[in-house]
């Protein structure tokens, strides 16, 4: 499939400028003071391919022209997994830096960490990160063969291949994506531990991918031929979907809060004390209104929802919330105010602007729309 | 003999005939008008006039009032009626209220829907004149019925009649419908 110029003169640039980044992060890598600023970078665009990967087998499962129509974008999102287990590895040139437990001094010291060695410790913190990402390329793998054996056969049989692996692919995504975050996040602060922490990782990750896929089927509904495509009807139901994610970041993210909050045990309450102290809780106020209230409300008018421009000036600022909310989670784990670095500009802009390359690029591998449609609407 | 008339009803056999007559008997000036169709057809709502409906400010106010309703009672139960210390907490323990909060505003919602919906649609509706013709029993298998009411300022016994009996609409039958 072409693309339209926008996107072409984008895949163009992402790559030198994701390059150049890159290389400035490394740099500031060998002298140490990168990984936080990294991290939230890297969770942020790793939010794309998972949470692509998430809505495929959700609509494999429901169905939808929702799905149908977003469908070859979602796959060529997840197929960028392979760059994504690359661009993991700066995280462990140095894990001392940002995990206490892989500091033998610190270990030594802490008698909790102590007790933790036999999970966290640094080569088996590697071996369970390529387990996660085997896994997760292999879905990927799995989702896209499939999809493109179908467009040359009449045979429904990948179709019923994809619906069976859906139910037990979400699983296996559940479990892996919150076992990755306990290991790359939670364990920063190695001595607090939340259940609800890797679910509102996994509802964070399918918020951005939705926010992500309005925006540019946005761009694309301008362009031939998927303007022939893409109808207000599609968006609505990509909008209702916004709005439930939205409401299910809040309820996970207040459940948590309620619990650490009703329970007031010391050792739980430091996250939210580091959290809602020294103007962390400015950005705290900022989440619940821009990220939890405003699009709440705004997303109940079904007019927003039908408008595609409307709709996609939300999907861009959900977007840009979601990026807040990251930094939130993981900076004030190392204590102090809020403060911007200049590797927190530049290390999105390095992962962002490769990770948006290797997707045009795989975006323009295949047709834009599957041939087969199990819905059987004979409109496509 | 000379019973009051509700109206004139078309049959058709084919959804794609009862949506040209919808269109056209909205274009020649008719709106009191209903379909009946055993299956939903799009478009014949938006045809036969049917642009706005109110259950969704119903449902806003609903949610809103059940929002109200849920904190308000935690707050006069926990802080006036019989104020408590729980866990060293404030009396005004707002957190711990948005559980109940939220499921009231869903409740309140869910009912003004349901209820609203039943108002809105003037149901539980024991009699209505449409039954009277016999045939009528078919709009929940596979006949499409399209009824223009006496009470349309452009009705007329014979008129309408003719309009409805017009061939290209392909009407099976045209019936008077009496009150």
């Amino acid at each position: 499939m072409t693309l339209p110029p926008a996107a072409e003169r984008i895949e163009k640039r992402a790559l030198p400028v994701g390059g150049i980044a890159l290389a400035l992060c490394l740099i500031s890598l060998t002298r140490g003071n990168l990984s936080q600023s990294y991290l939230i970078a890297y969770l942020f665009w790793l939010s794309l391919p998972l949470g692509s990967a998430a809505l495929l087998m959700l609509y494999h499962l429901t169905g939808g022209e929702w799905g149908f129509v977003i469908r070859r974008m979602l796959e060529a999102s997840t197929r960028t997994l392979p760059l994504m287990a690359a661009l993991f590895l700066p995280l462990l040139y140095h894990p001392t830096q940002l995990y206490q437990w892989a500091d033998p001094a610190k270990v030594a010291a802490d008698e909790l960490l102590k007790h933790k060695q036999p999970y966290l410790n640094t080569p088996f913190f590697i071996a369970r990160a390529v387990i996660y990402f085997l896994v997760w390329i292999a879905l990927s793998w799995l989702l896209t063969r499939w999809s493109a054996q179908q467009d040359h056969t009449n045979d429904t049989r990948p179709a019923r291949r994809l619906l069976a692996m859906s139910g037990p692919g979400l699983i296996v995504l559940g479990f892996t994506v919150t076992f990755a975050i306990v290991d790359w996040v939670m364990s920063i602060e190695a001595n607090w531990a939340s259940t609800m922490y890797g679910v509102i990782y996994i509802v964070g990750m399918v918020l951005t991918t939705l926010a992500f896929m309005i925006f540019v089927a946005r761009r694309f509904a301008l362009a031939e031929p998927m303007n022939k495509v893409l109808q207000p009807a599609h968006f609505h139901d990509l909008g209702n979907l916004m709005l439930a994610f939205t409401m299910l970041w809040a309820y996970t993210s207040f459940s948590q809060f309620l619990i650490i909050w009703s329970g007031n045990l010391p050792e739980e309450t430091t996250w939210y004390v580091n959290r809602m102290g020294q103007g962390w809780q400015t950005i705290a106020a900022f989440l619940v209104l821009f990220h939890f209230a405003v699009p709440f409300i705004v997303l109940l008018s079904r007019d927003v929802k039908r408008k595609m421009e409307s709709l996609a000036v939300l999907a861009a600022a959900m977007f840009l919330m979601r990026m807040l909310d990251l930094y939130w989670t993981v900076r004030p784990a190392a204590g102090g105010a809020p403060s911007l670095r200049p590797m927190d500009l530049v290390a999105p802009i390095a992962i962002g602007g490769l990770w948006l390359w290797m997707f045009l690029r795989q975006l323009k591998v295949r047709p834009m729309m599957p041939v087969y449609n199990p819905q059987g609407d004979p409109s496509f | 003999m000379d019973l009051p008339l509700y109206g004139l009803m078309a049959e058709f056999e084919n959804p794609d005939h009862i949506l040209h007559a919808a269109k056209t008997a909205y274009a020649a000036g008719y709106r009191r008008m209903d379909a009946y169709s055993p299956l939903p057809i799009h478009g014949l709502a938006e045809a036969v006039g049917f642009r706005k409906t109110y259950l969704p400010l119903v449902v806003l106010i609903g949610g809103l009032t059940g929002c109200f309703v849920g904190f308000a009672f935690q707050y006069w139960v926990s802080v006036v009626n019989y104020p408590v210390i729980i866990g060293g907490k404030p009396m005004n323990s707002w957190p711990s209220f948005i559980p109940v909060t939220f499921e009231c505003t869903v409740l309140f919602a869910a009912l003004s829907a349901v209820f609203g919906m039943l108002a809105l649609n003037g149901l539980p509706h024991p009699y209505h004149p449409v039954f009277n013709v016999d045939r009528f029993e078919r709009a929940s298998r596979d006949r499409f019925f399209l009824c223009i009411e006496a009470r349309d300022p452009k009705f007329n016994r014979d008129d309408t009649r003719k309009f409805l009996e017009m061939e290209e609409f392909h009407a099976c039958e045209v019936t008077e419908v009496m009150v």
